[in-house]
């Protein structure tokens, strides 16, 4: 392993990529309009696609001759390091979209500062993807917005998703000793500058969709330390399926 | 002889998008740059629209096909991230390509009012952000009344 640390970085933000990507994929076919079912395979697309660019890097860094497919699909659950946030279960369309937007809100930052990286390669891949999550935060927040100045049923049914879904918020932003590392050695991004201007955003939609802020800022956390919720391993029963019932299977 | 620079564009000129199969790589601008060293050895830069594009690798194919189908065998394909793939890389000419098929060329000085590719008509409606592909978002046009795809500023 060339860098231990730059390696555990790298996973954090490549498994939130796969989790979420993997979770917007189940809508497939679901979506409320046919529009929308696109909007969401699509963005759940470019998360994989991120993904992929990470999983690859991080493999490289790993040099024990794996691949991203090996990141992928043969890790255990306490190997992935996501966020609790993104394995949450879709709940109806308007939950879905208050993730997505806890989501972007975040990565459309982190990416915007993770360009300034000393890592070449780690400042690329986060320009490439910076384009992409504005599209994301666009649509996330305009259906933020859509939904709480919407009908009254539209309305109650994003508070109810903004309300169960506002302690899973902040872990995305908590620091590890992981992130302090990174952002010591130059290669991280400082955490504590995404959160503020992270949490203007918020403010910002939920009062133009006419919606409240829960009063309690109690942030579940354990997810970027290994410690999951029992969702993980359904989802990773589905995703990794193949690979484990016929190992080394290709297209 | 070793091999040229505009020998290897002008092979690669037959590569075209898989998904929009009148524009090539070229005119996409996901070429980026061909180089022949003194040994004739060739290396072919391309970089991806999107990050999850599915098209990337089978762009990879359909580039060393076309070479090996030329005799030339001594060459490697290259993907570089930055800087970033662009619609501003798009040529004219594929801009002229696109509309021809049926998809509004980008169109960076105004993403609001989008030309019709049917009957050329500016009264049209975005539908969707998101459409058939990641590049694209769907359009409708109100005095055609046609749904069409417009490829998006990114």
């Amino acid at each position: 392993m060339q860098d231990q640390n730059k390696f555990n970085y790298i996973i954090q933000q490549a498994d939130n990529c796969l989790i979420l990507g993997q979770r917007l994929a189940e809508w497939c076919g679901h979506g409320p309009v046919l529009e929308q079912d696109i909007a969401m395979t699509n963005i759940s697309l470019d998360l994989i696609g991120q993904a992929r660019l990470l999983y690859q890097y991080a493999s490289e860094i790993q040099e024990e001759g794996k691949t991203e497919d090996d990141l992928a699909y043969l890790r255990d659950a306490w190997d992935f390091k996501n966020v609790l946030l993104v394995e949450q279960p879709n709940g109806d369309f308007g939950k879905t979209i208050f993730r997505q937007f806890l989501y972007d809100t975040f990565s459309c930052f982190f990416y915007e500062e993770l360009m300034k990286s000393t890592d070449e390669r780690l400042a690329s891949i986060a320009a490439k993807s910076h384009k992409e999550t504005l599209y994301h935060m666009k649509w996330s927040g305009d259906w933020v917005i859509r939904l709480g100045d919407g009908t009254e049923e539209s309305h109650n049914r994003i508070q109810q998703s903004v309300n169960e879904l506002w302690s899973y918020k902040d872990e995305i932003i908590s620091i590890n000793s992981v992130d302090q590392e990174a952002e010591k050695a130059g290669y991280g991004v400082s955490l504590e500058l995404i959160k503020n201007k992270r949490n203007e955003k918020i403010k910002a939609v939920l009062e133009e969709a006419t919606l409240s802020t829960p009063e309690s800022d109690y942030a579940h956390k354990g997810g970027k330390e290994g410690t999951h919720s029992e969702y993980l391993g359904y989802i990773l029963a589905d995703l990794q399926f193949l690979q484990r019932a016929y190992p080394g299977n290709q297209w | 002889m070793v091999i040229s620079k505009s020998q290897i564009e002008e092979i690669l000129d037959e590569v075209k998008d898989p998904e929009i199969p009148v524009i090539s790589i070229a005119d996409l601008g996901i070429l980026r740059d061909v180089k022949v060293n003194d040994d004739g050895f060739v290396e072919v830069v391309i970089t991806p629209t999107y990050t999850g594009c599915p098209a990337m690798m089978e762009i990879e194919r359909d580039i060393n096909n076309a070479l090996k189908k030329e005799g030339i065998n001594d060459f490697k394909i290259t993907t570089v991230l930055s800087p970033a793939w662009s619609t501003d890389l798009m040529t004219e000419e594929g801009k002229a390509r696109l509309k021809e098929y049926g998809i509004a060329p980008p169109n960076p000085s105004n993403e609001e009012d989008i030309e019709c590719p049917n009957c050329g008509s500016y009264n049209t409606k975005l539908v969707s952000q998101f459409g058939s592909t990641a590049c694209k978002s769907l359009f409708k046009c109100n005095d055609c009344l046609e749904p069409f795809d417009y490829f998006k500023c990114h």
